[in-house]
């Protein structure tokens, strides 16, 4: 027997040592996204830059939204620090042992990066912002007939993407003291998680008003610019599909990486093992094999399958299923890891 | 320079608590918050049991994995005794180095940066002990130089038993615990 009257490393025992409520994995989840959105438009902006698809949903919005959504996750990270202040400290320094550090410098070009690829099309894809500053058609032209550039800005596109996606995982798996944590599987499967929340994320974008007029206004025209394909007409279809496919490859991936990940914990230490028991038979076990694997992969990955062989209409029920299965799977992985701690040896010192 | 570290004797603690109130009242700690504390362990099956009561606190580790993740470089390492701090105008209240602790040893202040104990180095600069060091009634506690093999800490290092919190965390605590 072994009966220790104060383990302080214990939220629930003592509540001043909680550390991540909604905030991280809003941000993970967010952060996932552009990461794999990053890395798609980086593909379709070299199909851009050989003069393929010049109404490029991908290469052109992409950016926009990712842009976008990148400041709904850095509100997120901002409302998380309790010195929020002081948050400025961040940029004074650069730590390369912590992830946080290159990882904040990383978030910074990244908004860089995101930028200019916008304003590679952004007087085509927001006509009212054109309208008012012509400077953006001549950058855009500029742009345009420099595919060397394109190309470049593409590659950089997919390996901040790369680094967007991964240091988030490295970070947790740093974490001695976090055994569900410290798995060298984490960061592919953020990345790779990432990855297929973004495909979801811009099938979903692709299939709001396909087809029709882009609004003309601020608000609508603004919105559009994000989600709405150039040109009076819907995606191409293969376009759609090509997204169906890729998507079916990361959910088979993405499985595959969850198995290692519980299989490496239960052969590795016992605080490692014990630390999987959290999501097997522990209280994350319903939201980890209902929310993430089976509402968030299995689900949407026989449904696309079924949509690609034409058995059953295309719909947006897998996207959104594969968005809610990422977000669980952020969700349980901050804080089933925030509840695992080393386990003590039983026997006597 | 010196490498600060404390011998706990769990021999001669009896769980008083003196050094918690110490440490809040010295270091004016946040109500409902500490930076050092009691844990009490029992193993074995009855009758054959065995208690040992601790004084922990913050190890002042010497591979600090809170001072690794901190992404400002608030959590250092100072030169002075080697001891792990906070720069309180440099956290931004991330909480990393909360999850990266194995030992629990630092909280949130209300004020929002991180906390934790700092072994009293500003009595430490002034020649003193820290506060729980130096009100123990049973005077269990020791601090001094572990570089040093003639101070009181190496010596009793060297002479008895002892063990560190979690030493499989690779940590390499400076609080030591004699049995
Ligand atoms: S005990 Fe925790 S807070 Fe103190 S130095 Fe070690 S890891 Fe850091
Ligand atoms: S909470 Fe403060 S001291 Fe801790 S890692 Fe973050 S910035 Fe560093």
């Amino acid at each position: 027997m072994l009966e220790l009257t104060t383990t302080r490393h214990n939220p629930l025992v003592d509540p001043s040592l909680h550390v991540w409520g909604w905030e991280i994995p809003v941000y993970l989840f967010v952060g996932g996204i552009v990461a794999g959105m990053m890395i798609i438009a980086g593909i379709a902006m070299l199909r851009l830059a050989k003069g393929e698809d010049p109404r490029g949903f991908f290469s052109v919005q992409t950016p926009l939204l990712g842009f976008m959504l990148l400041n709904v996750g850095m509100l997120a990270l901002l409302l998380d620090l309790a010195h929020k202040l002081y948050v400025w400290a961040v940029y004074l320094t650069l730590e390369p042992l912590s992830p946080m550090s290159w990882g904040s410098w990383v978030l910074l070009v990244v908004y860089g990066v995101l930028l200019v690829s916008a304003l590679i099309r952004l007087p085509d894809a927001w006509p009212w912002l054109g309208a008012r500053v012509p400077a953006l058609a001549r950058v855009s032209d500029w742009l345009l007939a420099r595919p060397a550039l394109i190309r470049a800005l593409a590659w950089v596109n997919i390996v901040l993407g790369v680094m967007l996606g991964v240091y988030t995982g490295i970070l947790l798996n740093t974490m001695v003291a976090r055994p569900l944590w410290n798995t060298t599987i984490l960061p592919v499967l953020f990345l790779v998680s990432g990855l297929s929340a973004a495909a979801a994320m811009m099938h979903l974008a692709t299939r709001i008003f396909p087809g029709r007029p882009a609004p003309k206004g601020l608000v609508g025209g603004a919105l559009a610019a994000m989600v709405q394909n150039l040109g009076p007409q819907p995606p191409e279809k293969r376009t759609g599909d090509a997204l169906v496919r890729a998507d079916i490859g990361f959910l088979a991936v993405e499985l595959l990486l969850i198995g290692i990940l519980v299989i490496g914990l239960l052969s590795s230490t016992a605080s490692h093992a014990a630390a999987a028991e959290l999501v097997l038979g522990g209280p994350y076990t319903l939201v980890f094999w209902g929310g993430v694997v089976a509402v968030g992969i299995l689900v949407p990955l026989v449904l696309q399958w079924l949509e690609l062989g034409h058995r059953i209409p295309h719909t947006v029920l897998p996207a959104v299923l594969v968005l809610a299965g990422g977000f669980a799977l952020r969700w349980v992985m901050v804080n089933a890891g925030q509840a695992s701690q080393i386990v003590q040896a039983a026997g006597l010192h | 320079m010196a490498r600060l570290g404390m011998v706990i004797d769990t021999r001669k603690c009896v769980g008083c608590m003196d050094c918690v109130v110490a440490c809040q009242t010295e270091n004016d700690v946040p109500h409902g918050y500490c930076r050092d504390w009691i844990t009490t362990e029992v193993r074995g099956t009855f009758p054959n049991l065995t208690m040992e009561i601790r004084s922990e606190r913050c190890n002042h580790c010497d591979n600090p994995p809170c001072v690794y993740c901190c992404p400002t470089g608030a959590s250092h390492v100072e030169p002075l005794g080697k001891t792990v701090q906070v720069t309180s105008n440099r956290c931004i209240g991330c909480k990393a180095c909360l999850a990266a602790c194995p030992y629990g040893a630092r909280f949130v202040n209300p004020k929002g940066y991180a906390d934790k104990c700092t072994f009293c180095l500003h009595r430490v600069k002034e020649g003193k002990d820290p506060a729980c060091v130096s009100v123990c009634p049973t005077h269990c506690m020791h601090f001094g130089d572990l570089d040093d093999p003639k101070s009181a800490v190496s010596v009793l290092l060297a002479t008895r038993t002892w063990h560190t919190l979690l030493p499989e965390a690779g940590t390499r605590p400076r609080v030591f615990y004699l049995t």
